[in-house]
């Protein structure tokens, strides 16, 4: 189980607690009846599904209720960072080092 | 190729079972293949295997980054059936279910194909309602399935608890006579024994570390850990690593990876005589031949390539087998694992065409594939070859995701996928 720490209620809450929610900064088109067959389709069903660092959304459906995102390497599970929602998502630059970086380390 | 028979059996027993040839041969890479297949389990495997043997193409290499059948062909429940919802999925699954029915003399390998019934529990007025529909459905379509009431059910699978102040009481099942289960190890080695005999290289630990594409945008071969091979027509079989495969191509795929887990017993006398499959509470469970209770998890929540899962997952589902069959509350599970299955918006498979030239891809499974492996790879083999679907696989478009039309099974709720 994992242990995922709430950028609302600041601490570390069994993941138990929490609902993912799926890819992270998938932004809703404004006129969404004037958005082409492609463009729908990319904004409705094209998953990034990054084998590596994955940005995430989160809800602490059991705590706060509150949607958040998260920064999680797919390969290991870790996360390396957890943010309000409507926060700039950061560099993955930053986490490259520590990440996985899609190579197994079995 | 040395055909299995009795015959061979006894010319071994005298000569000390030291006259088995290898089953297949782990040849060095050629520089090209008309066709290279990414991903040697059971799926990609038959797509070889069926493309030589009906289609005449036999210069052909699999592909896989480990061992032949270890990814999910060698880690999932190994339950047969094809009771879905729509025409589509009937279409699909039943070609497979017709397979099955004579793979072990086909490939002269005992798959041990145990039409032995699958029955699915319905807990809820919803279950009873969608299950039923379901079994109209299934025989509009000439697939077989029926309704049993909770005495039939329990008299079918005799440890099944019908009390009623169950925690999760049995309200009747929906029972396909012909599903069962089949030895996964042995669909993966069998089509790989008969492909290989057929010319096929079966190349493991032999990693695709990217598609090359030519001038045109055609597909010109793979580049692997073992250096460029080439080839025109290039099959992406890689189930949870699909979308990581499809990205070297600069396709992106309406696809999510999610760790599903699975676990066996300590092995004990045939005590459970069919395949029982719980969607409501998330538990499967059937018992090898071995012995060991084979038992199914639910998948975790959030996407991943770990391939494992969380405890509270498998317990979850324990909790669920120990409440219905109350005789297992004392046994001991031995092993558990997880796979990364690749799931689809609408829980249906591609298999198709891609809009890059010679790039192919049989992908999106999700949780239940191992059923559809002849199915499968007989349609893909077609895909392949004549560069058009089969039309039992033309529904399986990538392109339903931008036309809207879905085959969505997920909706259907045949099963909690």
């Amino acid at each position: 189980m994992l242990l995922i720490h709430c950028p609302y209620c600041e601490e570390e809450r069994p993941e138990l607690e929490f609902r993912h929610a799926g890819e992270a900064h998938v932004a809703r088109p404004v006129e969404i009846t004037a958005e082409s067959d492609e463009a729908f389709e990319g904004y409705f069903f094209i998953r990034a599904n990054p084998r590596g660092i994955a940005y995430e959304r989160w809800r602490h459906i059991h705590g706060c209720g509150r949607f958040f995102n998260a920064v999680r390497d797919t390969v290991s599970d870790r996360f390396f960072a957890t943010y309000k929602a409507g926060r700039k998502k950061p560099d993955a630059a930053k986490f490259a080092g520590a990440a996985t970086g899609g190579k197994d380390k079995r | 190729m040395r055909k299995y028979s009795v015959f061979a059996i006894a010319r071994e027993a005298l000569r000390g079972h030291k006259g088995w040839p290898a089953q297949w041969s782990s040849p060095e890479p050629k520089a090209s293949y008309d066709v290279v297949i990414v991903g040697a389990g059971g799926h990609g495997l038959a797509t070889a295997y069926y493309l030589a043997s009906e289609y005449g193409i036999t210069n052909i290499a699999v592909l896989d980054k480990g061992w032949l059948g270890g990814g999910n062909t060698g880690r999932n429940t190994t339950i047969i059936r094809s009771n879905y919802l729509y025409d589509e999925s009937a279409g699909i699954y039943n070609h497979a279910m017709k397979l099955w029915d004579g793979l072990s003399q086909e490939l002269n390998y005992n798959v041990m194909y145990s039409p032995r019934g699958v029955m699915m529990l319905a807990h809820n007025v919803h279950d009873v309602q969608v299950f039923k529909r379901h079994i109209h459905a299934n025989r509009l379509n000439g697939v077989d399935n029926q309704w049993l009431s909770p005495e039939a059910a329990k008299a079918f699978c005799p440890p099944l608890n019908i009390a009623g102040n169950a925690r999760y009481p049995i309200m009747g099942a929906a029972l396909q006579r012909r599903g069962g289960t089949a030895r996964h190890d042995a669909v993966a080695w069998g089509y790989a024994r008969g492909a290989a005999a057929r010319g096929v290289d079966i190349i493991q630990n032999c990693e695709v570390t990217g598609i090359r594409r030519g001038a045109d945008g055609a597909v010109a071969g793979v580049e692997t850990a073992r250096g460029f091979i080439g080839a025109s027509k290039v099959g992406v079989v890689a189930a949870g690593h699909s979308t990581v495969l499809m990205d070297m191509a600069g396709v992106r795929m309406p696809l999510e990876s999610y760790p599903l887990q699975a676990l066996v017993s300590e092995p004990v006398k045939p005590c459970f005589p069919c395949v029982v499959m719980s969607n409501t509470v998330h538990a499967y469970i059937s018992q090898s031949d071995k012995g060991e209770l084979v038992i199914g998890a639910g998948t975790d929540q959030y996407t991943s390539y770990s391939q494992t899962g969380g405890l509270h997952i498998i317990q979850h589902t324990l909790d669920a087998i120990c409440e219905m069959f109350p005789m297992f509350t004392r046994m001991k599970m031995l092993r558990s694992w997880g796979g990364i299955v690749d799931v689809t918006p609408d829980r249906s498979p591609i298999l198709a065409k891609t809009p890059v030239k010679g790039l192919y891809v049989n992908c999106g499974w999700g949780t239940g594939g191992f059923k559809a492996t002849p199915g499968s790879g007989h349609v893909f083999a077609h895909t392949i070859a004549r560069d058009e679907p089969h039309p039992i696989n033309a529904p399986f478009t990538l392109e339903r995701f931008r036309t809207g039309r879905l085959i969505d099974e997920a909706a259907a709720a045949a099963v909690a996928h």
